[in-house]
């Protein structure tokens, strides 16, 4: 294989492995629209909320002997009660008075909440986090490919058909597939609306901390901020997924890493230097604005349409 | 009898394979009321949405003073002279009952967005005129002295009313209801029937009437148009209508089972 | 009881007499020295964030219609302003400093207006949270092209390197030009929100399928709103670019835009009134509070949240605050009975005051 090649499949292993985190991101932006119709701007903080956590505990779970990805256990416990709460506290409260202007509003200042609540207690700056966990890389010949890659993107797709046979298969997620559907049906088919949205809500933090651990396996830092844009780009591959799509948000995500990769390795190159790879977030959003304009149910959505 | 106001022919849509409307054909003169009816689900607001370019037809064509409407806006079909009301009702909620009548006269208006920042003597003209019109359209109705209400505090029957009064307000030539009287008690029914009697002697338009109440339809509607499944099986005569086998199976289901999907 | 009350011609000029007095007010302190050079920057902040606030509003809140992309047209307008006034120095075009300041501010409004339909046109087909989201796509992918423009680096023009801050811009900035803008900018909105156009861009808001049942071209009055929206953010811009002398990319971010849509909500939906209040406020409340910058975001969200439960209109809902009204308030109290049979005339001579 030539070195062309092999840099190539290692761009694509590369985005395959920050698009799994996109793709669990992805996840809880669509449970959550699915469910209650609105993007959860403070999704992605609770990636950084799950990071925090994971800087804090790491240290101690080491001290007991144990290894250290098991901090992902209490990031999970937090980043569920920070999620819970803020839809207790929050949405719910906005949901039964206002409009879905005031609920957005409400989901970017909670965002906005979550920064500033971590950079008055943590600072404004970066901090790093200890080593998680050391695989060797696998080698294919000349392709050498980074452990942390294949746990990465394993344990995304693990989660993803998880996730799938719960909704199809369980009374819960039944439940929550019948939500959103349909509020007032599902009430009068005795749903618990209510406790049905929590436990979607519940879900989709746990999986935004399992998304922390996997970013800081192999990005190993965290600041108040570094939610923003993994969140933004998260939701973006939730959109050309389809939004309200298990695979979609998981073939999204997927998508956008490879892209993402793909566009910081190639795009000078391509363009003759005209665009660099400093378009790189530009191009994610480019994605967005073509897949909203063009097809708005994404790759794997059902089309809405407002009943006249 | 001169040109017809409204002429479908063929008129049809399909949803996904589903024929939600196929082969409708309908002439309306001037200031008739003919009524449209059929049983749940039978395509009934489908044509509706299709006459006024809510959604664009799959076969067919209609004309509106002989001039061909398809692939039209909605606002487009308005200004040309087809306006409606809702099944369920849509007004401007947080606008007053005046302001949601003056949204109508919006095409009456002449003067330019100079003349709005400037506040030209034009702009007051119009604008006081305008204030006129709509009050004494409303008085038609009865509701100039909620003029200044905002619209999402009338009464259901006043709010069912001012949606008819605001699509008068276009100055439409033909006038489609979409079950005007959903919801209503008797007394307000019979309001209604006179009022809709009186803005046709008055202001000469065509109406296409959509409604379940069948006393309402065989007394004011001059003709009858019967759709089931998307397709027309009756059209003629109230007294006609009432005594068609097929239209009487149509609604209390003779066949084993008439349960038909909402097409949309 | 009529003739107590004033006629629209006296509430007009009560209104600019009221805005005059103002003016005077703000010119006597700033010539008998009474305030500092930190003041007068503050008084013109406010200035931009009232133009920015009220603008916005004519999108969030008459139109109803969240976008999280208003400083990028901010951006454009600020950039496109420093680089002709760079351009007019550098081809040696001798005019009036009031004069250039104008021009290039209008230039910049112009050109984020451009901008304003072409992405409006594309966006406004889409609603809601896919419209804000779509909206703070465009202003990312704004800054993330300004960042790489050469020409809107280091000093521009033939001079310009990418990523860099544009520095150097001739800062012309004239309060008293500026307080006039602001002036012009809020009448300009608040004439064009009572007229037919307000009227039909509020139909919108309340429903867009009747909207357009009733005859309103539903594409065209949005892109409308839009545009006026980018040309104002605009103008803002271009004001903010000759002010302070330098830009960085970042100012077209959407935590800036997010900034100006927290002014819009905290004032209240609708109200000229309220964007005027809160972004006055909104301005000045962190120069007092300087020990607690820290927290302000932090406060602001909380404040956010509070809001969206309690009082999702805002603090003055679409409430605006009338001179004509308080004076006849206050000198014909027995008119009130009048005024409210009055109101359909009054309501036309209503007139937002400023600060």
């Amino acid at each position: 294989m030539s070195n062309q090649v092999i840099m190539f499949i290692s761009q694509i292993f590369n985005g395959l492995k920050i698009g799994s985190v996109y793709s669990l991101v992805a996840l809880g932006y669509t449970m959550v629209y699915g469910i209650i119709r609105l993007i959860n701007f403070a999704h992605g903080d609770f990636i950084m909320v799950g990071a925090y956590v994971l800087m804090l505990t790491i240290p101690a779970i080491i001290a007991c002997g144990m290894p250290a990805w098991l901090s992902v256990i209490p990031a999970i416990l937090v980043c569920v009660a920070v999620g819970v709460i803020v839809e207790k506290a929050a949405y719910k409260p906005v949901r039964e008075k206002g409009n879905n202007m005031t609920a957005l509003i409400t989901a970017i200042a909670m965002s906005l909440l979550l920064e500033n609540g971590s950079q008055a207690i943590f600072g404004a700056d970066y901090q790093t986090i200890p080593t998680i966990i050391q695989i060797p890389s696998i080698a294919i010949g000349d392709l050498k490919i980074d452990g942390a890659t294949i746990v990465t993107v394993l344990l995304g797709i693990i989660i993803m058909i998880a996730l799938q046979l719960f909704v199809s298969r369980t009374k819960q997620g039944k439940a929550m597939r019948a939500v959103s559907e349909d509020k007032e049906a599902s009430i009068l088919m005795g749903i618990n609306v209510n406790s049905t949205i929590t436990l979607t809500f519940a879900i989709g933090s746990g999986l935004a901390a399992v998304a922390s651990l996997m970013y800081c396996i192999s990005y190993p830092q965290v600041s108040p901020m570094m939610g923003a844009m993994l969140g933004l780009k998260a939701f973006v591959a939730a959109v050309l997924g389809g939004i309200g799509s298990i695979p979609g948000a998981m073939a999204g995500g997927l998508v956008i890493g490879v892209v993402e990769s793909l566009t910081k390795a190639y795009i000078g190159t391509i363009t003759g230097g005209v665009i660099t790879s400093a378009f790189a977030d530009a191009i994610v959003f480019g994605i967005l604005i073509i897949v909203l304009l063009v097809k708005p149910s994404g790759l794997m959505g059902e089309p809405e349409s407002e009943k006249v | 009898m001169s040109e017809p106001i409204l002429k479908a022919e063929h008129l049809g849509i399909t949803f996904g394979g589903l024929k939600a409307v196929s082969d409708f054909n309908m002439t309306i003169n001037k200031g008739e009321l003919v009524g449209l009816i059929g049983p749940n689900g039978a395509g009934k607001t489908t044509v509706f949405n299709l006459l006024t370019g809510v959604y664009q037809p799959t076969e067919g064509a209609f004309y509106l003073d002989g001039k061909k409407m398809n692939g039209k806006k909605t606002y487009q079909v308005v200004r040309a002279g087809i306006a409606r009301t809702f099944q369920n009702i849509r007004l401007f909620k947080q606008m007053t009952v005046e302001e949601n009548v003056l949204v109508a006269f919006n095409e009456s208006f002449t003067y330019k967005m100079g003349g709005a920042i400037f506040r030209t003597p034009r702009f007051w003209k119009q604008e006081n005129d305008m204030h006129a019109k709509a009050i004494d359209l409303l008085h038609i109705f009865g509701l100039e002295g909620l003029a200044n209400t905002e619209a999402a505090n009338l009464p259901y029957g006043a709010q069912r009313k001012l949606e008819i009064a605001r699509a008068l307000a276009t100055g439409m030539k033909l006038l489609l209801l979409d079950e005007p009287a959903a919801g209503m008690n008797p007394t307000e029914t019979e309001d209604l029937l006179n009022c809709i009697n009186t803005i046709r002697d008055r202001f000469g338009i065509a109406i296409l009437l959509i409604e379940h109440d069948m006393s309402l339809v065989m007394n004011v509607c001059q003709r009858i148009q019967v759709l089931d499944y998307g397709r027309t099986i009756a059209s003629g005569l109230p007294e006609e209508i009432a005594n068609n086998p097929q239209v009487i199976s149509a609604y209390l289901g003779a066949d084993d089972d008439t349960e038909s999907e909402e097409a949309n | 009881m009529k003739k107590s009350m004033l006629s629209i011609k006296q509430s007009y000029i009560v209104c600019v007499i009221g805005i005059v007095v103002l003016f005077g007010i703000l010119m006597g302190v700033c010539e008998t020295g009474m305030v500092s050079l930190y003041v007068k920057g503050i008084i013109m902040t406010c200035c931009i964030a009232v133009i920015m606030t009220t603008s916005l509003n004519l999108t969030i809140g008459v139109l109803g219609q969240l976008t999280l992309g208003c400083c990028g047209f901010e951006a454009i307008g600020a950039y496109s302003a420093a680089l002709l006034s760079k351009l007019l120095i550098a081809n040696g075009v001798v005019m009036n400093d009031t004069l250039r300041f104008l021009l290039v501010t209008v230039a910049g409004g112009l050109v984020a207006c451009v901008f304003g339909v072409l992405i409006g046109i594309p966006a406004l087909r889409l609603h809601g949270d896919y419209l804000a989201i779509i909206t703070l796509g465009f202003g990312e992918i704004i800054r993330v092209v300004i960042q790489n423009l050469k020409i809107a680096g280091g000093e521009g023009l033939d001079k310009g390197q990418q990523g860099q801050a544009l520095i150097g811009i001739d800062r012309l900035a004239n309060l008293y030009v500026v307080f006039w803008i602001t002036v012009i900018t809020v009448v300009l909105l608040f004439m064009f929100a009572r007229s037919r156009y307000g009227r039909a861009v509020k139909a919108i808001r309340d429903d867009e399928i009747a909207a357009g049942a009733s005859g309103i071209n539903i594409t065209y009055m949005k892109v409308l709103v839009f545009a006026i929206s980018a040309f104002f953010a605009g103008i803002a811009g271009g004001i903010f670019a000759q002010y302070i002398g330098a830009l960085t990319p970042s100012m077209a971010g959407w935590l800036q835009s997010i900034n100006y849509v927290i002014m819009v909500v905290f004032g209240g939906m609708g109200s000229l009134t309220g964007s005027i209040v809160s972004a006055v406020g909104l301005t000045i409340l962190p120069e007092l509070l300087r020990a607690f910058s820290d927290y302000r975001m932090l406060v602001y969200s909380v404040v956010l949240v509070l809001i969206m439960i309690f009082r999702p209109q805002g603090i003055f809902g679409n409430w605006e605050f009338s001179l004509p009204k308080a004076i006849n308030r206050i000198f014909y109290p027995k008119g009130k009975k009048g005024a409210k049979a009055d109101t359909t005339e009054t309501a036309e001579a209503k007139e937002a005051k400023h600060e």
